[in-house]
């Protein structure tokens, strides 16, 4: 059996296998999406995003408890940082969600980030494929800690969560461009600490700034205690409530169209970048453009025009 | 064809509160290049191994202070056999004595360093012995 057959059979160790061969950029794993394509669709995809030590990891383990509760099967594909030094990395989500580790309804894999910008891996949309097709009814999907501007998330899951904690910054910081504007729920969680009302009000005031669309969803502000459990079903009803609008409001279509543009397009990219570049490296011009640009006999912008000339798409 | 980057899951087994081994080696592995994942303090043998197949690793490496490390390598050693996993590499650190170390092996653990090892040491082994998974 191939290891998509094996995925498909609900074969663990296939499916582990199988994100690794994505996340290593395996040629074969491209084979093996192709016959998983048409099983995917299904899962339900929650994507928390946030500033580093906002609490995260552990929402997201409050998150799969509420989830197994009504007897879904919960997949988590949490993100880390990979060293810009050494290409290595600590992948440390999972040491607040080890309680689901034997569980058989939990499937978590920690990916890093390799270079990527926008707050996920490269491999993030296939390796959910693979979790969607091997059956689970909701990913979640925790990004690396953030700042202002890696929204990637948007794309990639049907509702983005945004956590917040009290304390990072005045009402300024919540009108910028960026990470605020991309939320379906605001969370602000450690509400337990001093200024959380305060944080939640703020959040709540930008929200109400946006033009209102009686007809579109109107993103709320809610608090949680993730380390106790705190506000976890509040969050979980909203989550329901929006995946509800989106299917009602033809929303889910719009977004299931946008993933698969962004799909198809960041796949030509990669694609069309191996290919050219490959074939420069092995036919010698990109040792002539580079010796070119030490001496100034050319330029990368005349270097690529040739290179781009020299095939059949301009 | 893309190369494979080694995956290690660096946790600490049973009733034990000391880390600050198991960070150091942690440290050492992201410094090699390596990805680490940490699963923190207190892990049971089963999820120990559970984790180690999510996330397709080639070693796990186990710190242990707590003296049942004749108890708790062999359990894990054990699951991963009944889990199909036995490709997976085991490896131990921490406070283990000298004569207890040629059992250890037996049950299949396949190195244990004791106090005093350098990083270098341990990544030598690591890259030495560890070769991913195809």
């Amino acid at each position: 059996m191939t290891l998509a057959e094996r995925v498909l059979d609900g074969d663990i160790r296939a499916a582990a296998r199988l994100m690794r061969d994505i996340d290593d950029r395996f040629k074969s794993a491209i084979e093996e999406l192709k016959t998983l394509y048409p099983h995917t669709g299904n899962a339900y995809i929650i994507g928390i995003t946030g500033p580093p030590g906002a609490g995260k990891s552990t929402l997201v383990d409050q998150i799969v408890s509420a989830y197994r509760k009504k007897d879904l099967l919960v997949g988590v594909v949490a993100i880390d940082p990979t060293s810009p030094f050494s290409g290595g990395a600590i992948l440390g989500d999972r040491i607040r969600m080890n309680r689901h580790a034997d569980d058989a309804g939990v499937f978590i894999r920690s990916l890093a980030t390799r270079g990527a910008l926008g707050g996920l891996s490269r491999s993030t949309t296939d390796v959910v494929n693979v979790m969607d097709a091997m059956g689970m009814d909701v990913v979640v999907i925790e990004t690396v800690g953030v700042g202002q501007d890696e929204v990637d998330i948007v794309s990639t899951a049907h509702t983005t969560v945004v956590v917040m904690v009290p304390g990072l910054g005045d009402d300024i910081q919540a009108i910028k461009a960026g990470i605020l504007e991309i939320g379906d729920v605001f969370v602000v969680n450690k509400a337990d600490r001093e200024g959380a009302d305060r944080t939640a009000r703020e959040l709540t005031t930008m929200l109400e700034m946006k033009h209102p669309d009686p007809a579109g969803w109107a993103p709320r502000v809610l608090q949680t205690e993730g380390a106790r459990g705190v506000g976890i079903d509040a969050l979980v009803e909203e989550f329901d409530a929006h995946h509800v609008y989106l299917k009602e409001s033809g929303a889910l279509q719009r977004l299931i169209e946008e993933r698969n543009v962004k799909l198809f397009t960041d796949t030509l990219r990669e694609e069309l970048f191996e290919t050219v570049f490959g074939a420069i490296k092995s036919n010698g011009q990109y040792q002539e453009i580079l010796a070119g640009m030490r001496d100034k006999s050319t330029d990368p912008y005349s270097a690529v025009q040739k290179v781009m000339a020299g095939r059949a798409f301009s | 064809m893309a190369e494979r980057r080694i995956r290690v899951l660096v946790g600490k087994p049973g009733l034990d509160g000391h880390d600050r081994g198991a960070k150091i080696i942690a440290r050492a592995f992201r410094d090699a290049g390596f990805e680490v994942i940490y699963t923190g303090l207190h892990q049971t043998p089963e999820q120990i191994v559970s984790a180690a197949i999510q996330e397709d690793v080639d070693l796990v490496a186990l710190s242990i202070l707590s003296g049942a490390h004749n108890t708790l390598l062999p359990a894990v050693r054990e699951i991963m056999k009944e889990k199909d996993a036995s490709d997976i590499v085991l490896m131990a650190g921490g406070v283990i004595p000298e004569d207890d170390i040629p059992g250890l092996k037996a049950a299949g653990i396949a190195e244990v360093f004791t106090p005093g090892t350098s990083t270098e040491t341990i990544v030598g082994w690591v890259r030495d012995n560890i070769t991913p998974h195809a």
